[in-house]
Order: structure tokens, then sequence, then C-alpha cells
């Protein structure tokens, strides 16, 4: 199932961080499973431990599934400036979760995260690997019903 | 090959990506193709442009005029005014407070002060072409380093202009790279360090995103004095543009030749590759992000010895920032005599600096070493909007401090902000207004660095913990005395203990708002009040009696039921069970709520208030 990923590395271990995102991006559930972990292991011939030293370590890995859409949302300080508090209450009302949690269609997690280098947009958020800046009320409904008409 | 008669840039720099641009763009080219004028005007995608509080943003040439908050619904009339009948919008100009429209780039006051050097190119060419930064002078420096000059002639060049890193470190570039240069090794490396962390910092996002050759050609030039055979651009994940424009620019690179074995038909042979990190702050600490690109934990390791001797896999390797590579070229096609020639005593060229927070002209600025905080903040920065006053300025990120009105006139260099408790950083600059409250940001930046700690260290990991517990204590009503002095013990002793960069400046955001506003954290820990009224515990909402009409809309909208009361005996809130939600406030017809400073559980009067 990941030998599509280990063909593009060579057995080394310094591609490990690599190799994570690359099977974090390619689930569905966006976050790198223990049976992974088990083949990663076996690729790159380095203890579990170590693995799940690196996933824990690096904050944009996850060992626990989310949503189809990651939502980071700055809460830096010049996004908090800004209004970013506002924003994450109205994103949590909106799908009805905490912070960290995913919404019960799969669709989207919300995570906040440390500066994204958006500030002169600010406040801002990135959905995956897209950036949405100048946030109000009414953008960030328009970016999650687009996201909900598109899935 | 057709001639066009008209370039439209179009900043497509993360910023303005986020405001839209792309959407611009794909419905600009559907206009010109609806008239058919697709074949007369080129459309050309660019890095960041600057002004990102105005995004997007566009500039139309040969006329050279510049448009800004530009949307979707504007490019129809934008394409048949402009393009087609020649009368360009004003509109959609830049506009100074008496009306003043500024037709052209040159005039506007956001670009006078500033002296481009790293960001000469972006938001000038394309940076997906390799043809554009080419035709602009991009890679002579290096061929002509390879032709001309001895390893040891470039290190001298470099230490003759004066540059100094400009990630936040400062330390001389030529002697990082004489270190370097001396070890006898049979494998360098030279490592571009584009993990840009700091909140309110995007310069070097947007120098890889808007001109990525730029830094290769840094990345060679420095390769070639330390006698590196390979480069790292060692770039977070968060930034997957970067990513991507530093990986089309290298096969462009090795496809003209500009890469690999004998370049420029010299001995010298260099490649480099992309590495990114998976979100950790501390990896941009040098030894953590070499960890980190052996595929490790991003832990710092003790220093010395330092890179330049042992770096990646015990190599000599030579870190340096983008901004710090993007400085070379022209340091070589101008001569370091033209870079010295600017900035102050100590520190020489020109800086990149992220202006954000309550500043009308939000954006990227380059401006030369020297300039006092004051033209930075209001002549480039346009002032403080809504009336508001200028309170106090975050330089540096999380490592820097806050400096206040009584510093505006500070020369900007490396050595005036340390002495003022703050420090040039990588080029952040927070600019805050009178309703921010100090101790509030202090904890804000603590709660950062606390979270992004690596755990290695006891000083940090423990220090900073118990630092930020007696912050939350104090903004929320239960400060004691002698707070302030265990943060100033507890802070003086981390700086000093700590084993990285990060543990070490860690505190100074705390440090600097207890030396500048100490009587606010007086006020939170003596007066149980928050004067800007921005820590809930220590404000509370009040209804006015006098101007309340009795319509009950806010009793109606409390989410608790605190609020009691009727049309004739008017309505009061009951302190104990406010949670400040603050919805009263909002739905007031008549204004008569507002916050006050203090808990509240009796009225405080505060007209003697100096914020108002």
């Amino acid at each position: 199932m990941y030998e599509k990923i280990f063909k593009k590395y060579s057995p080394e271990k310094e591609n490990l961080i690599y190799i994570l995102h690359d099977i974090q991006d390619s689930d569905p559930q966006n976050y790198v499973s223990e049976d992974a972990v088990q083949k990663v292991s076996e690729f790159l011939r380095i203890p579990i431990s170590h693995i799940y030293g690196v996933l824990t370590f690096y904050t944009m890995y996850s060992t626990k599934p989310r949503g189809k859409n990651v939502i980071r949302l700055c809460e830096s300080p010049p996004c908090f400036l800004k209004g970013s508090e506002k924003i994450l209450i109205q994103l949590c009302e909106m799908l009805n979760v905490k912070v960290g949690e995913t919404t019960e269609d799969g669709l989207f997690t919300v995570e906040l995260c440390a500066c994204l280098g958006i500030c002169g947009n600010a406040p801002a958020m990135m959905i995956n690997e897209d950036v949405y800046g100048d946030l109000t009320d009414e953008k960030l409904i328009k970016i999650i019903n687009d996201i909900k008409r598109r899935a | 090959m057709s001639l066009k008669r008209t370039d439209i840039l179009i900043c497509c720099g993360s910023g303005c990506v986020s405001a839209g641009s792309l959407k611009i763009k794909a419905k600009l080219i559907d206009e010109l193709k609806k008239h058919d004028i697709s074949d007369e005007i080129n459309v050309i995608e660019t890095g960041c442009m600057g002004p990102c509080d105005y995004g997007p943003v566009m500039m139309v040439y040969p006329e050279g005029v510049f448009y800004r908050n530009v949307s979707v619904d504007d490019v129809e009339e934008l394409v048949d005014e402009h393009l087609l009948k020649g009368r360009p919008l004003k509109r959609l100009m830049m506009q100074d407070v008496d009306d003043k429209v500024y037709t052209k780039v040159s005039e506007i006051p956001f670009y006078k002060k500033q002296i481009k050097v790293a960001l000469a190119n972006c938001g000038y060419i394309n940076p997906d072409k390799i043809e554009e930064y080419i035709a602009l002078g991009g890679y002579e420096a290096i061929g002509k380093v390879l032709s001309e000059y001895s390893q040891q002639d470039t290190i001298d060049v470099v230490t003759k202009s004066g540059l100094r890193g400009r990630g936040g470190g400062g330390f001389p570039t030529g002697r990082k790279w004489q270190f370097c240069y001396d070890q006898k090794a049979d494998y360098k490396y030279v490592i571009c360090n584009a993990d840009e962390g700091d909140p309110g910092a995007f310069m070097d996002r947007s120098i890889l995103e808007g001109d990525p050759h730029r830094v290769l050609e840094g990345m060679m030039l420095a390769a070639y004095a330390i006698g590196a055979q390979k480069g790292y651009f060692y770039i977070r994940a968060e930034y997957p543009l970067a990513i991507s424009r530093i990986k089309k620019a290298i096969v462009q690179a090795h496809e003209l030749g500009l890469l690999g074995e004998n370049i420029f038909g010299s001995n010298f042979c260099f490649d480099a590759e992309v590495r990114t990190g998976a979100g950790a702050f501390v990896c941009g600490e040098e030894t953590a992000l070499i960890s980190s690109i052996e595929g490790r934990r991003g832990i710092p390791n003790a220093k010395p010895p330092f890179p330049a001797i042992s770096g990646v896999w015990t190599s000599p390797t030579d870190v340096n920032n983008v901004e710090t590579l993007a400085d070379l070229s022209t340091i070589f096609t101008k001569g370091p005599d033209w870079f010295a020639g600017m900035g102050t005593e100590t520190s020489k060229g020109t800086k990149v600096f992220a202006l954000t927070g309550d500043v009308k002209n939000t954006g990227l600025v380059e401006v030369p070493m020297g300039v006092t905080l004051r033209e930075l903040i209001f002549e480039v920065g346009g002032g403080i909007p809504n009336g508001k006053r200028f309170k106090a300025v975050q330089l540096g990120g999380p490592s820097g401090g806050c400096l206040t009105e009584d510093h505006l006139d500070t020369k900007i260099d490396y050595e005036s902000l340390k002495a003022a408790g703050a420090m040039v950083g990588s080029g952040g600059v927070i600019v805050m207004n009178e309703d921010n409250c100090m101790v509030n940001i202090a904890k804000f930046f603590l709660e950062f660095t606390m979270e992004e700690s690596c755990g290695k260290c006891i000083p940090c990991r423990v220090g900073l913990k118990q630092m930020y517990k007696i912050m939350e204590r104090i903004t929320s009503g239960n400060g004691k005395q002698g707070d302030i002095e265990e943060l100033e013990r507890l802070g003086k002793n981390i700086c000093e203990l700590s084993l990285c960069g990060l543990g070490q400046t860690a505190p100074n955001p705390v440090l600097s708002t207890i030396r500048y506003f100490r009587h606010e954290y007086e006020s939170h820990i003596n007066d149980k009040s928050c004067k800007t009224k921005v820590c809930l515990p220590l404000m509370h909402f009040f209804i006015n009696k006098d101007k309340c009409i009795g319509c009950g809309l806010c009793s109606r909208k409390c989410p608790v039921s605190c609020i009691l009361g009727s049309r004739d005996e008017k309505y009061f809130i009951t302190q104990e069970d406010c949670i400040k939600c603050g919805n009263c406030m909002e739905v007031c017809p008549v204004s008569a709520i507002s916050k006050i400073a203090g808990v509240g559980y009796k009225p405080i009067d505060d007209s003697d208030s100096i914020y108002g």
C-alpha cells in the first residue's frame, strides 16, 4: 500500500520526515496509522520508537484520524490582534466541534497553529494546503460552505 | 513572436493569494479573451509587492499604475476602461488622507523610503521563469565570481560589505564563511534556513516565493566561498508555495547547467535540494535544524562545536538565512562598498521588515539600516489607523522585546535595539495601539515559546512553564505581591542557563514589558484591574442607567440570563454571573453599555482613566 511512496526515496533515516508527510497526505483521514509506522520501520530499518518520537515531536503530524480538511487557524499575536479569537469561536460553533475535534461527517478538523506567515492579511488560516486571509464571519461561512458543496 | 503592448503584474504572494488574486487573474484572462486582446496583453503572476493590507494588488506597465484592493467584480470595468479606452481607474489607486490620488507607483509614500536589495525583483518578475531573473542580471554574480575570484576573495568581499546574518543572530556573514572555509574536510554543506517561525514574520516566505533564483544564486556564492558540494533549503512545511517554487528553480537551474558539474566551465560542482520541516519552531535554531535534516527530532545541541566546524553529519556546514543569501548577488554586482554605504556604523545595508498589527500599511518593506522606528511605523507604515494612539511595538518576535513611544526615534540597528531591550531579530514588527494590554501580549508570546520548547533543558522546559503560570494568575485576577520580582528572577535565570537561543530569549517579551509597562502589571496585581479591558476577569460590562431605555434587548440576548430589570427600573448586570461575552454591548441600540476596568462587583468610576 505504501510501495508507491517508498519507491520515491532511498531507505535512509534522513528521509523519514518526507516519507511521513507523504503517507499522511495520501491518507484520506490525514494521519499516520500504526500500520504505516510498522511499514516505515521495516523500510528504513529503524525502531518504531524513533518514528513515534519524530511523529509526536512535529506538530503537523497526527497519529489519530482527522477530517478530510484540516483547518489550521493561526493563533499568533498578529492574528490575535486582528480578531482571530472571534473567528475561532465562530468556526467551532459553525462546525459544532471543539479545537482538536473532527466533525461527525468526517469533513473537517479544527486545529490551532503557530504563525503561518500571512500576517499582512490577518486573521488567517490554512485548510490543507490552501491559505485564506483577511477572515471575517461572512468569508468564513462562504469558505466552509464552498468546501461542503464540493465534497 | 507577438509584441505585447501592456504588462499586467498581479501580486500572487501568499498574502494576496489568500485575498483572492488567483481568481482575479482567471477573470482577467477571460475578459481579455472576450475582447480578443489576449495577444496584446501580458498577464504575469509575481511575488509579493509589499502592501499586503491593500491586497489584492496589481501594477500595469508601461504606465506604472498601481491598483489596490482589486476584486473580481472590478475586472470587467478595468479591462474596458483602462485597457480598451486608455483611462486608468482612479478609484482603485492609492489615496492619502486628503484624497490625493497616487497615479504612479513611484509617488506612493509606502515605497518612497524603501531601497530594495533582497526584494529587488519581488513583484516585478514571474518567479517561475528563470529567463526573467537572468534578464534582470541574475546569475551574473556567480558567473563573475567563478571567473575572477578565488574563494578567499569571495569571502573578503562579503566581509567588506559588512553583511550580518539576517535571521536574527546578526553574526557577520564573512566571518562565518571564513570559519567554514578554514576547516579541512572532504564534504561541506550550505544550508538555507527557511524555517521562519517568528509570529509576525513573512519576509523569507515572500523572498522564496517571489524570487527563488536569487536565493539559489546566493547559496551558490556561499558554497563556492566555503568549498561546499551540496546545499539544502530547509523550508517550513507551512510554506507549500515556497517549497514548490524553489524545487522548480532547482530544476530550471539544472536545465541551464547552472547546477551540477563544472558550472560556467569552472571546477565548481554544486547541487541543491529541498528539505521540509513538519511544524516545529525550534527547528529555526541551526543545530535543531540539522537534527531535523538528519531525520531526527529537532532537538538543539550545545555549541561549541558550531555548525561551521561540525554540522550536518559532522561536516563543516554554513547555515545562512534566506534574506542573507538574497543580499549576496547584489553585493557582488554593485560592489561591497555600495552595500556598506547604507546603514549605520555597525549595521550595514538594508533590512526587510514585516509590518503587522495596528498599522495602516501592513506588509513587507525593505529599508536601509539606521532608519528610525518613527520613520518605519509612521512614514512607511502610514501610522496607526482609526484615530488610535500608538502604544508599543514588538520587534524581533518572541525573542525580542516591546518598545514604547519614548523609543520611536531610535535608529534601527543591531546594537541600538539590543541596548533598548529589543532586537532586530528576523524582521517582524508588530505595532500595537492603546487598546492592547501589554501583560496579555507578553503572556501570548510566552505561551508560544513555552509550547515550542523542545523540552531538552530544564531552565526552558520547566522555567517557562513556571513563568507562564504566574502570568496566568496575574491576568486572571489572582496576581500577588512578589510576582513581578519572581518573573524577573526566573526570566534572568532562564536567559542565562538555557541551552539554545529559544530559551535564552523567550523571557524577553515579559522582561521588556515589565521594564516599560510595570504600571500595567501593578494595576493587574494590586487593583485587579486591566485598564485596556482586554483581560476579561479584570474588566466588566456596565449599563449606564441614564442612557438605558429599558428595551430589554440585552437581557434577551444574554446567554446566562444575568441581566435583570424592567422598562421602568432599567437594566443592570449581575456581575458575579456575567461571562463577559459582550453580546449585550453589541445589541444595545443606544450604546448604554460600556466596558469598564476592574472586576466590577461594584461600579467603578473610570472617568479619570488615561485610556478613555
